[in-house]
């Protein structure tokens, strides 16, 4: 039987998109996370960014082990429960040339790592933070995260009473560079939002509501399909055009927010609420602050700086990777230990 | 103990003799902390190296800002002792606060210099007493009142030079060292250490044995402190990534390492060949080093206790997943918090075994400010070669003091990056597996993130894997990694520091120690020589795991004392691990732990008590 097999799609460095994909997920079927796993690859294919350039990070937790299920060919590194900011930075100082892509979950940053969370958001090192959010501890079977929203029901009726933490307006007030929320189901939204992260320079940090199929996905609950469904409200529509992408969108003057991304793409929110400015600090958190006490839940670009300096701008590092400079230039020679020598004498 | 205490009796006999005592004496200054008086400890300390004579030098200091007591220790020893002594024969009494104490306990036929005021002479008369008006003094030479609690410091220094013998051009010269290129502050503070000369000249008749003279012992030699050192070891070990928490008594360390990163580290075009990233606490400083490391950087933290307890869980995942990586521990007494600013050798069974599960590290264990630096760029090696991270233990003692040394000598070797494959390693072997022992040393292949081949990926990770890397909860995989990284661990015993082994003569008395004990050891020895006619031999364990000569040295020994500072006789323990049943016997320990630096006269009167001497 023959069967013409079609020329699979490349991309614009003419490699086709299962050259971007990863190993078999054993999440569970329906998880929010392996959706999330197919927009990373989907935006690393269509960006075309070369996979042996990303450096995959990861703490400990369900989302945690998400790096195993897409891009193969990049270096990851799954480390220890709520350090991945550590680790990622340890390793963007010894080769800075390398894109890093961090997976968390929400107990893994709102929780244990809220520590090196908030530090991370500080420095604005340049890398993407997304954090797959359910609102509970999928491996320990479903007890509540610190970003569940309070009133929120586990499956056994036990309710939270605690407030959630907000992991955006944190990283807005600390330092981040482009922050934003979305929705696993959003295949749209999301999308443009990890394009448009890909070619920031400095810290982004997407939480992307990830529904926990199997502990939070019931009737009251606040991180379900269908609470989401019912309360994703965005703020805007992202709409994102890579700096090789010839194409125009036409909108209507003044209902746009266009920011001009560093890498030259064009990164086009259109207001969906009245005159929201998404590089207005304060906005950002008034409105964030009044979305949590309206109950619904506020998705999109929230805030964007592309002035910002990074931390690798402020560490004034040479431009070849500091982990293989040669010996000649990391080892000072003789004379200048003689000469240290001689001041000790 | 009655032959331990007859001993010092000896000692204080001789003292109180008035046959001249000539370099073989110590200076206790007693300041308050904050009161600027380093820089005139250091002075004359650096007066007595320049007269020839081996010196050494002992801050004793209290875990705060300013206002509590602090002694400064000065040991003159033409034996070339460093070690801590017990008692000083001289005092510089400038606290009031601790006067009365500090005067008290002089030994017999000891020496006081102190503030007129305090009338010290009417409480013992066994003393050789020299009041001096300090603050009439300094008035007179520094009219600005705000400097004359720093200025008050070198006229002690001038009086101590004067009533010792220590040549004024010399201290001249140590002054001008101090301060470089800042010409007022010499001029200010050369003229208070010549008016204190010029007082006891005129004011003070000497009636006292101690003197120094000119030796020429100290030539060619330098002076610097352990973490300097250490820092000047990671500098020349090509170091490129520090990451840090500030914690005493390894501050320094890094403070050290970076001063010297920027002046031998950067560009033409002014850009850094290294970072250096103050983190939020030491879960991120080793969280750092290992992602750097990881991605092929040589990587380094320095810390103390709290810090190493702090580093636990990552220095696991650092020994399973095979990440290199340096850390430095300048030990501090413990638990807890202990006492932040005394010494100690406590954290060594910490150390080795940091983490769950069964996880051992390679520690080196340098023994002098040498060591520091020689250590301090072998560790880079060794955590790439072994792909695992190393810990360098030093101690308050050594990290924070100044020592003499001969001069470092620059590295031999070229750098050793390890077994990193590269594109095109990979292109012609066609893919790699991370964690197979393919060359039989027990150690695997690694590739950096940012290897431009389609197969040089790998996923790390701290649970359970499989030689390519893949996740696994197989038994036979997983035991077979394990058993991999005990063969990694005991092939180690070969690549680490050598023992040193001091052989003197046919005795059945072996002595094992490490670090800072060494410099009390050696002058113990000396006492038992002298005093016992024991002729004991000596080994310095300068690693974990611990190399051959070890287990051959306590097999060729009737008995073993192990000394060590710390309560629970942690090298003694480590060494029980290590040895066959039938020698663990013969092992005895010798301990100190109250926070000071070890002296030789404890060791040699423990030594003669449990001998029966």
């Amino acid at each position: 039987m023959a069967t013409s097999t079609p020329t699979p799609k490349l991309n614009r460095i003419g490699l086709p998109i299962l050259e971007y994909r990863g190993g078999k997920s054993t999440l569970c079927a329906g998880c929010g996370h392996n959706a999330i796993s197919e927009r990373i690859i989907d935006a690393m294919f269509e960006m075309g960014v070369e996979p042996e350039r990303v450096m995959k990070m990861s703490g400990i937790g369900c989302s945690s082990k998400s790096p195993a299920y897409f891009m193969s060919r990049s270096h990851s590194f799954n480390s220890v429960h709520g350090r991945m900011p550590s680790v990622s930075t340890g390793a963007l100082l010894a080769n800075h040339q390398m894109m890093l892509l961090g997976v968390s979950g929400d107990g893994d940053t709102a929780s244990i790592g809220a520590g090196q969370f908030v530090h991370l958001m500080r420095r604005n090192l340049p890398m993407i933070y997304i954090i797959e959010d359910n609102g509970v501890y999928g491996l320990t079977k479903g007890q509540f995260s610190a970003t569940a929203d309070i009133g929120s029901m586990l499956k056994t009726g036990v309710v939270n009473d605690l407030p959630a933490i907000d992991t955006c307006a944190l990283a807005i007030q600390l330092g981040a560079t482009f922050v934003g929320r979305s929705f696993s189901g959003d295949k749209k939204q999301l999308l443009a939002m990890l394009k448009a992260a890909i070619a920031h320079k400095g810290t982004v940090m997407l939480d992307v509501i990830s529904p926990c199929v199997t502990f939070n996905d019931h009737e009251g609950s606040t991180k379900s399909y269908k609470f989401m469904q019912e309360h994703d409200d965005p703020i805007n529509e992202v709409g994102f055009v890579a700096s090789f992408e010839d194409i125009h969108i036409d909108y209507e003057s003044g209902q746009v927010y266009d920011v001009q991304m560093h890498d030259g793409s064009s990164l086009r929110l259109r207001k969906l609420h009245d005159d929201y400015d998404p590089t207005d600090k304060a906005e950002a958190l008034r409105t964030l602050m009044k979305s949590q006490e309206d109950h619904e839940v506020l998705t999109g670009v929230f805030y964007i700086d592309t002035k910002k300096p990074t931390f690798v701008d402020l560490l004034n590092v040479v431009d070849e990777p500091l982990g293989t400079l040669p010996e000649s230039v990391t080892r000072p020679p003789k004379a200048a230990l003689d000469d240290l020598m001689r001041t000790l004498q | 103990m009655a032959t331990g205490d007859l001993a010092l009796g000896q000692e204080q006999g001789a003292m109180s003799a008035q046959s001249r005592v000539v370099n073989d004496f110590s200076i206790n200054v007693a300041t308050v902390n904050g009161s600027g008086s380093q820089s005139a400890n250091s002075v004359l300390l650096k007066s007595i190296f320049g007269m020839g004579v081996p010196v050494s030098g002992k801050n004793l200091f209290p875990s705060n800002i300013a206002g509590l007591p602090t002694w400064y220790t000065i040991r003159a020893s033409k034996d070339g002792y460093v070690a801590r002594k017990r008692d000083a024969e001289i005092l510089v009494a400038l606290n009031q606060e601790t006067a009365k104490q500090d005067f008290m306990a002089l030994p017999k036929g000891g020496v006081a210099i102190y503030e007129e005021a305090l009338n010290l002479k009417q409480y013992r008369e066994d003393i050789s007493c020299y009041p001096v008006p300090f603050d009439k003094i300094t008035a007179e030479v520094c009219p600005q009142a705000k400097l004359r609690k720093l200025v008050k410091n070198m006229v002690y220094v001038g009086v101590v030079a004067q009533l010792f013998s220590i040549d004024l051009a010399v201290v001249e010269h140590a002054l001008r060292l101090q301060f470089a290129k800042k010409q007022k502050v010499f001029d200010l503070n050369f003229g208070a250490v010549k008016s204190g000369f010029e007082f006891a000249e005129q004011k003070l008749v000497k009636h006292d044995p101690y003197f120094i003279e000119q030796m020429d012992k100290t030539k060619g030699q330098i002076i610097i402190d352990g973490n300097t050192a250490c820092g000047m070891g990671a500098v020349f070990g090509g170091v490129t990534v520090v990451a840090w928490y500030p914690i005493t008594p390894s501050t320094s360390l890094v403070e050290a390492t970076t001063d010297l990163l920027k002046k031998l580290r950067v560009t033409q075009e002014g850009k850094a060949t290294f970072a250096v990233v103050q983190a939020e606490d030491e879960l991120a400083a080793i969280g750092m080093v290992l992602g750097a490391g990881w991605a092929g950087a040589r990587s380094m933290t320095a810390t103390s206790g709290p810090g190493i307890s702090l580093m636990a869980e990552f220095s696991g995942l650092g020994y399973f997943a095979e990440i290199p990586g340096v850390i430095f521990d300048v030990q501090r007494s413990g638990p807890s918090t202990g006492m932040p600013t005394r010494t100690s050798q406590a954290d060594l069974l910490s150390t080795a075994f940091l983490s769950h599960g069964d996880t051992k590290h390679i520690v080196l264990l340098p023994g002098s400010v040498k060591e520091c630096f020689e250590f301090g760029y072998a560790s880079f090696d060794l955590a790439e070669r072994l792909q695992t991270p190393v810990f360098v233990l030093t101690d308050l003692d050594l990290g924070m003091n100044n020592w003499m040394s001969e001069p470092f000598t620059y590295p031999e070797k070229p750098l050793d990056r390890g077994k990193v494959l590269t594109a095109e390693d990979l292109n012609k072997l066609g893919g790699f597996a991370r964690y197979k022992d393919v060359d039989g040393d027990a150690i695997g292949w690694r590739t950096l993130p940012g290897t431009r081949h389609p197969k040089a990926a790998y996923f790390t990770r701290g649970s359970g894997h499989n030689d390519s890397a893949g996740y696994t909860e197989k038994p036979d995989e997983y035991k077979a990694i394990m058993d991999r990284l005990a063969r990694k661990f005991e092939n180690a015993r070969k690549l680490v520091p050598a023992p040193v082994v001091v052989k003197n003569g046919a005795s059945k008395v072996g002595f094992i120690a490490y670090g800072t004990t060494d410099f009390a050891l050696r002058e113990s020895l000396d006492q038992m020589q002298k005093e016992h006619g024991v002729g004991a031999d000596y080994l310095r364990v300068r690693a974990y795991p611990f190399a051959q000569e070890v287990h051959d040295f306590v097999a060729s020994h009737e008995r073993v004392y192990v000394v060590e500072q710390d309560r629970d006789a942690q090298l003694a323990s480590l060494l029980k691990l290590d040895l066959p049943a039938e020698q663990v016997t013969k092992l005895r320990s010798i301990l100190h732990y109250n926070g000071l630096p070890i002296d030789a006269r404890t060791i040699t009167d423990e030594f003669a008590a449990k001998e029966g001497l």
